[in-house]
């Protein structure tokens, strides 16, 4: 097991030195460097001022070089211009040179500067993760559960009424994408205009104009019911269908075992042999496949919070991206790497961990 | 001009009769699953365990989520509530009326499920009967304003209708000779799928005829005229309505829907088709020999399918990697991998055979070769194969994010073929590995295969349309549904139309290609 976990975290290592160099390469191809050059310098640079701009803000050299310092395994660099003034990566506004540490790097806990916010990359970061931990949390506190009731009432009897309604509801969710559901959910629930709020509001159920808001952005102050229902409730919709499917097959497959024959044979009740005898082991691989649908959960989560317009991580990514902000893109890559891998090991290890077939192997 | 209604001069006979069906068939679905749930000795005790459990996970939820999301001011809180609880008390009083009827049914009907059985099917045709009726009377009217929208916009797809109707009168006659396609129409889910998938299928091939108006003029000046709404002053031979409104620059949304169809069904099924090349030409060697080729190449997908979608479309699909060529160095790369796998394929069935090997290897090297000079790097002497830059960075994209998945699946599927029988025999019989890869072990997953390539067609919609929702690689005038659903959802609190639209369109296209899956897997697994 140890040798196993050890093995799993050495490849997640390569993995996210590989991933973060791709990125590092691709935020800082010279087109984006140039668009940087204007943008900070000035928009009417020549192309050769451009080009020393580029030199002089230490991102010249070679790729691997700048991803060293980046990382933070190489000391920063340091330039001394005409005028005697020291300029570097590591020095900061008000330190001298020489106080200035020579690394600064990811580890050390320096992820740059935002250009489009004006505030460090790690305070921006940690802004946007906080609001996105919450939705993350409604989101799973929502869709774990309902898929997981609905695969297994649909799985415990196979082809009957309710596996055919709900098999159907789960696929005609998974096929619907964040940014279809979301409108759809804006148009039936958060519409002054359609959907069913004008008829509430005429029947005097609600004294608001909509019975839900169409956007997120209050939630970052002041989460209630209102706010952010729909942004939860759109993509958890789009996760529980495969989950719901995954519980399905797998509560199926269970239920055709030999042990479940027996039981029934035995006498024991159709609630008990389900509850006691086939859940437990119906439950290892929805497990896996939610850990898995994470990285999904992210894209829903870049999505929603775009179409919400609620300030979280995804809004920011998407900001980072639009307006060419390669520190702060960077650092959202890094997060979203690093939470791809994690959730990836947990899954592993748990799968491992839960099924006593492999786990006494 | 008026404007038009939804459903025409006979809407108002025809609504009580059909509301009133439509009532009793939600009130006998109701009804049927709960004398479902109920009857036989067993399920008591499991409705009365499951029940608890849902009412406790659903409290649990309730009170969990209200601690932590409940943060002090509560302006409108009490009004959600209250909507929340009308929507409770509105079905809570059809159950109640419903378990009542079952409860009667029970005790005084001897069989209770199949009476209601015999109902429902009763109740479905009625309704069609209905709509059928109320539909040609309809389409009889020559008139739009008596018409309505709904069948105006059923006229406007007659050819859709027609190439339907003639594909499933054939594939049904024909059904036992057609193998796998035959046997879908012996299931409903599939054929439901199927009918959706190629509703879009022949949109996409009959655009022309369908669209009322052309899809990227724009008409008057009133922003985002509301359905039905008539044109200002219409020339003569236009049609004068927007039949489905129009969007913030007046432009027919109908009309875009359409043609986004014929945009989305070029790219989605050529892109999943690529990405199945790469990932069968890989898939199938790694899955095969496995030891260190296996390693490096699973290390590489597993690199591809760590990335967050979103963010590998950021950093793909912009204007500025175009000016480092990276698109097409990626595109270099996969697009190399169909000559590879046909050539491969030619060349293992006819090694014994030089003659016809040369014959078929040299046709698609010639043929492989000259497309991929125009599609890659744009330099076909003859100008006939060439993509446009940004769709060559939305393709190669697409088809970067999906090869790794088919990759996993396919090296699955070896591994777990490669052991069998028949695959011991071929080696015993002297036959190359890539003949067996190609002729033995391909064929042999065909089922799973064919029904991942329907999964990932509706997948790779989905991608497109997030692509068109970020306004990624697209041209702004572009109707494909992505974009349109953007440039719509601005406006969404007051104007629904011009991003509902496309949202329903593409949500049925990607849940046809899940039906259709769902059909083709429970056939193929039943033989």
């Amino acid at each position: 097991m140890l040798l196993f976990v050890a093995k799993r975290l050495g490849v997640m290592l390569l993995t996210a030195i590989a991933l973060t160099f791709i990125v590092f390469y691709l935020t800082n191809l010279q087109p984006n460097l140039e668009k940087l050059a204007r943008s900070e310098g000035s928009v009417r640079m020549t192309d050769e001022s451009v080009a020393t701009w580029i030199q002089q803000n230490g991102h010249g050299g070679s790729v691997l070089g700048r991803y060293a310092q980046w990382v933070g395994i190489a000391p920063g660099w340091t330039r001394t211009d005409d005028k005697g003034v020291t300029r570097g990566r590591c020095i900061d506004d008000g330190v001298t040179a020489e106080d200035a540490p020579r690394y600064c790097g990811v580890l050390q806990g320096d992820w740059g500067f935002s250009t489009v916010f004006k505030v460090p990359v790690i305070q921006v970061l940690a802004k946007a993760m906080g609001a996105t931990g919450y939705l993350m949390l409604a989101v799973m506190l929502v869709m774990v559960p309902t898929a997981l009731i609905m695969g297994v009432l649909s799985g415990m009897r196979e082809g009957s009424t309710t596996d055919r309604v709900l098999s159907g509801i789960a696929i005609a969710t998974s096929a619907t994408p964040e940014y279809v559901s979301g409108v759809i959910l804006v148009a039936l629930l958060a519409s002054g205009t359609a959907g069913l709020s004008p008829l509430l509001n005429d029947w005097g159920v609600i004294d608001t104009k909509t019975l839900f808001l169409g956007t997120a952005t209050s939630a970052m102050d002041d989460i209630t019911f209102w706010n952010f229902t729909l942004p939860v409730l759109t993509i958890a919709l789009y996760g529980v269908g495969y989950i719901a499917r995954m519980t399905r097959a797998s509560m199926t497959e269970v239920m055709t075992q030999q042990y479940i024959r027996t039981a029934r044979l035995k006498g024991v009740s159709f609630g008990q042999v389900v509850m006691k005898h086939a859940l437990r082991n119906a439950l290892i691989a929805p497990f896996t496949v939610i850990m898995l649908q994470f990285p999904y959960l992210l894209n829903g989560v870049v999505i929603v919070e775009t179409l919400f317009n609620y300030k979280g991580f995804g809004w920011t990514l998407v900001q980072a991206a639009g307006n060419n902000d390669i520190e702060l893109l960077l650092g959202c890559s890094v997060i979203a790497v690093l939470f791809v891998l994690v959730t990836q090991l947990i899954s592993d290890i748990g799968y491992v961990y839960l099924n006593p077939r492999i786990r006494l192997a | 001009m008026e404007a038009l209604t939804w459903f025409g001069a006979y809407a108002p006979i025809f609504s009580p009769p059909l509301s009133a069906a439509l009532a009793a068939l939600v009130m006998l679905f109701l009804t049927s699953s709960l004398i479902g749930f109920a009857s036989g000795n067993g399920q008591v005790a499991l409705l009365r365990t499951g029940f608890l459990a849902m009412t406790f996970l659903f409290v649990s939820f309730f009170i969990l989520t209200y601690l932590f999301l409940s943060g002090g001011a509560e302006v409108n809180y009490q009004a959600t509530i209250r909507g929340l609880l009308t929507f409770a008390a509105v079905l809570v009083i059809f159950g109640l009326f419903a378990a009542l009827t079952s409860w009667i049914l029970r005790a005084y009907v001897d069989d209770a499920p199949g009476l209601l059985g015999r109902l429902r099917g009763w109740m479905w045709k009625v309704l069609g009967l209905l709509v059928a009726v109320w539909l040609v009377l309809t389409l009889l009217q020559p008139a739009p304003t008596e018409r309505g929208i709904v069948a105006s916009i059923i006229a406007q797809f007659l050819p859709v209708w027609i190439a339907l109707i003639v594909t499933f009168a054939l594939s049904i006659t024909f059904k036992r000779r057609l193998g796998l396609y035959g046997k879908l129409f012996d299931s409903p889910v599939g054929m439901i799928g199927f009918a959706l998938v190629m509703f879009w299928v022949f949109t996409a091939i009959f655009a022309d005829f369908v669209i009322t108006m052309d899809p990227i003029t724009q008409f008057g000046r009133v922003k985002n005229p509301l359905p039905g709404i008539p044109l200002v002053d219409p020339k003569d031979g236009q049609y004068p309505y927007f039949l489905l409104g129009g969007d913030h620059l007046a432009r027919d949304v109908f009309s875009r829907v359409v043609m986004g169809a014929r945009r989305v069904l070029m790219i989605a099924p050529a892109a999943t088709a690529f990405a199945f090349m790469v990932g069968v030409t890989l898939g199938l060697p790694a899955g095969y020999f496995g030891g260190k080729l296996d390693t490096i190449l699973s290390f590489f997908a597993n690199l591809v399918l760590a990335f967050p979608v979103i963010l590998l479309f950021y950093l793909l699909v912009t204007p500025e990697i175009r000016v480092t060529g990276i698109p097409i160095y990626l595109a270099a790369v996969l697009f190399i991998f169909p000559i590879i796998f046909f050539s491969t394929l030619f060349n293992a069935r006819y090694f014994t055979d030089p003659a016809k090997r040369n014959l078929y290897v040299g046709i698609t090297l010639v043929i492989g070769l000259w497309a991929y000079s125009g599609l890659a790097f744009n330099a076909d002497p003859l100008g006939i194969w060439s993509m446009d830059p940004n769709l060559l960075n939305v393709f190669v994209s697409v088809v970067f994010v999906n090869s790794p998945t088919v990759f996993r699946i396919v090296r699955g599927l070896v591994m777990d073929i490669k052991a069998r029988d028949y695959v011991a025999a071929g080696q015993t019989r002297g036959e190359g590995p890539w003949y067996i890869m190609l002729w033995e072990i391909l064929p042999n997953a065909r089922g799973p295969l064919i029904v991942d390539f329907c999964l990932r067609i509706g997948y790779t919609t989905i991608l497109l349309g997030t692509l068109g929702f970020f306004g990624l690689g697209v041209s702004p005038e572009s109707p494909d549904w992505g974009s349109t659903i953007d440039d719509g959802r601005k406006l969404l609190a007051v104007f629904l139309h011009p991003a509902v639209t496309p949202a329903l369109a593409l949500m049925s296209l990607v849940l046809g290609l899940n039906l259709l899956a769902d059909g083709l897997r429970e056939e193929s697994l039943k033989d």
